[in-house]
């Protein structure tokens, strides 16, 4: 097997007396692309945030290409090549879509201590802002309109192009599907199975279907403990699984 | 909102020529008081414009700006004091009232109390870092207030202003012009900055911080700079001021100097350009009017802000922007309204 891209070993995170990341160990190949499933509650969202670095962990190891990460800023981990969407999208309501990608673009170009020249009027930013909103299919047309008045679905594609802004190795999406239409849930899919085999991709999403469709691989989280990893047959079949999860899910 | 900055820049040229008239237009009427109080008005401009680089665009609700306005005030000072050979401030720096060394001296004091308290009140947020500042420059002011070799509680007075050059800075026109000047070049360089890379990072920090964080950004060191630029614009203010009052005094460091300040910003319309320098306007009008009328003027004054607050979102700047038919940014304005609304709020 590959040196994984992303290795979590031994993770854990208490919340008071509840344990939301119990001794989770969880690998992503490099353009894998690895679903994480699991019921509301299960740790999901917790997971991602000691993966990005926004919540420490009580205990554990997380290594990006074989590089501890633990101890790093979540915005150094952003240049290690990791980016992330959020489950509730955080954007700048005041600020355009452009303005939203730009802000992404010029932070992999280096620092932001520059006092003089008009950001909004940089070439070096807008193009490829641009062409990062082409690439996720936000039509040119809403691309100069607040965030704060788009629609859900657009705010999700938004977050898509500014995370793909960093050009990360490793994307972390929670939930990006969430919410979204049944027509933007299928430009989503086509958007990460056009990317999956260049990027690892951790992957939280409840849409079956999109997960079956795409992951590579598929792990299962129940109370933050991972119960099965394995392909999607694999999955499907696990009897851990079916009885944790899946019964519930497919019997609706 | 950003699609003219050319027509922006000849309406602000056209502002700041119509402003530089105004002690000719006070000779004319016979009221040469009007000019001091112009000066003080310009000069209140500068720091709460300071003030809004931090506090409208960047969120950072610093309740401690007056610090660096009182730090600059007394950095003339206290070289004017140590004018006399053979008494330097320290036993090592030299006293001076050149305004060519006085203002940067001013500038720097300012940038670096602003580093030291930046530096250790940023690591909070919200209401903590509300208070720190808070405490912070509350704790300069006992400073000061406590230097008796600088005059305590009474303050310090510069009897003759700066020298800068063959101007004399003694008269009134000439004092106004001089801040006047500062101020069109405070508010151009402010102007830029809030346009940049960096200023883009300081409106998202403000915006949602997350945002910033996860494009890769580590917000600490851009408020601090901000800061420490916010900090020096409030010494600038406070250099002139101590020239254009000739005293200096603890007062200009109390919390309610702070406070003032923060008026100003809002009630001119936080985060626009000029609503800082009207905020100012206001407040010093106001302030003078209702002293004329009762001694009790705060009492009156307090409730006219909550009314001015509650009733023009995004402050007197708003009054002044035309609404334009489309919300939307590029949507046509009135050129005034350029100056003021280069910022869109939701309401
Ligand atoms: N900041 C927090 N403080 C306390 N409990 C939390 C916090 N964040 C999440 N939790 C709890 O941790 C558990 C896992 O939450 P989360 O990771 O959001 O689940 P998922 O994303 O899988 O739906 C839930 O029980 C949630 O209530
Ligand atoms: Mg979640």
């Amino acid at each position: 097997m590959a040196e994984p891209l992303l290795a979590v070993r031994g993770l854990v995170k208490r919340f008071g007396g509840l344990l939301a990341t119990d001794h989770l160990d969880l690998a992503v190949l490099p353009g894998e692309l690895h679903a994480l499933i699991g019921p509301n509650g299960a740790g999901k969202s917790t997971a991602i945030a000691q993966i990005t670095g926004t919540l420490r962990p009580d205990a554990g190891s997380i290594r990006l290409a074989g590089e501890e990460i633990v101890p790093l800023h979540a915005a150094a981990r952003v240049h290690r090549g990791m980016a992330r969407t959020f489950q509730i999208t955080q954007l700048l309501g005041d600020d355009t879509a452009r303005d939203n990608v730009a802000l992404a673009v010029q932070a992999r170009l280096g620092h932001s201590f520059r006092f003089w020249r008009d950001a909004r009027r940089d070439p070096a930013l807008a193009a490829p802002a641009e062409a990062l909103l082409d690439q996720v299919g936000l039509p040119e047309s809403r691309r100069a309109l607040p965030v704060a008045d788009l629609s859900h679905g657009e705010r999700k594609q938004i977050e898509l192009a500014a995370a793909l802004a960093a050009a990360p190795r490793l994307l972390l999406l929670d939930e990006p599907m969430a919410g979204l239409g049944a027509a933007e849930s299928l430009r989503m899919t086509e958007t990460l199975r056009g990317l999956k085999g260049r990027i690892g991709m951790l992957l939280v999403e409840h849409d079956m279907e999109a997960v079956f469709a795409l992951a590579d691989r598929i792990s299962v989280l129940v109370y933050g403990r991972c119960i099965a990893t394995g392909t999607a047959d694999e999955i499907r079949r696990d009897p851990a699984v079916i009885a944790a999860y899946l019964s519930d899910e497919e019997g609706v | 909102m950003r699609e003219h900055p050319a027509r922006e820049r000849a309406a602000l040229l056209l502002l700041l020529a119509a402003a530089a008239l105004l002690p000719f237009l006070a000779t004319a009427l016979g009221s040469p008081a009007t000019v001091p109080l112009a000066s003080r008005i310009v000069i209140y401009g500068i720091a709460a414009a300071s003030l809004n680089l931090i506090l409208g665009h960047g969120g950072l609700v610093s309740f401690g700006h007056a610090a660096f306005y009182g730090l600059g005030g007394y950095t003339v000072g206290i070289l004017y004091a140590h004018l006399a050979p053979g008494d330097p401030f320290l036993g090592l720096i030299p006293g001076s009232n050149q305004l060519a060394v006085t203002l940067p001296a001013a500038l720097l004091v300012g940038g670096l109390g602003a580093a030291a308290i930046g530096a250790l009140s940023l690591r909070t947020s919200g209401v903590q870092f509300i208070m720190i500042t808070l405490a912070f420059a509350q704790m300069l002011y006992f400073l000061f207030a406590s230097l008796s070799a600088y005059g305590g509680d009474d303050g310090l007075s510069v009897r003759r202003p700066n020298l800068l050059g063959p101007l004399n800075l003694r008269d009134p026109a000439t004092m106004y012009w001089v801040a006047l000047g500062a101020l069109a070049l405070w508010l151009a360089f402010q102007r830029r900055l809030v346009r940049s890379r960096f200023g883009r990072v300081l409106e998202g920090i403000r915006q949602n911080e997350a945002r910033v964080v996860a494009s890769g950004i580590r917000p600490y060191p851009y408020k601090l700079a901000a800061f420490v630029i916010a900090g020096m614009g409030a010494a600038l203010a406070g250099a002139l001021m101590v020239n254009a009052m000739r005293f200096v005094s603890p007062d200009m460091l109390h919390w309610t100097k702070s406070g003032e300040l923060m008026v100003m910003v809002i009630l001119g319309g936080i985060g626009t350009l000029l609503g800082p320098v009207l905020g100012a306007l206001a407040l010093v009008v106001l302030e003078t009017g209702l002293t004329a009328l009762t001694e009790n003027w705060q009492v009156v004054l307090g409730p006219i802000l909550v009314v001015v607050v509650l009733f023009s979102q995004g402050g007197l700047a708003a009054l002044f922007r035309r609404r334009p038919a489309s919300d939307a940014p590029g949507a046509a304005g009135g050129r005034l309204p350029r100056l003021l609304s280069w910022r869109r709020r939701h309401g």
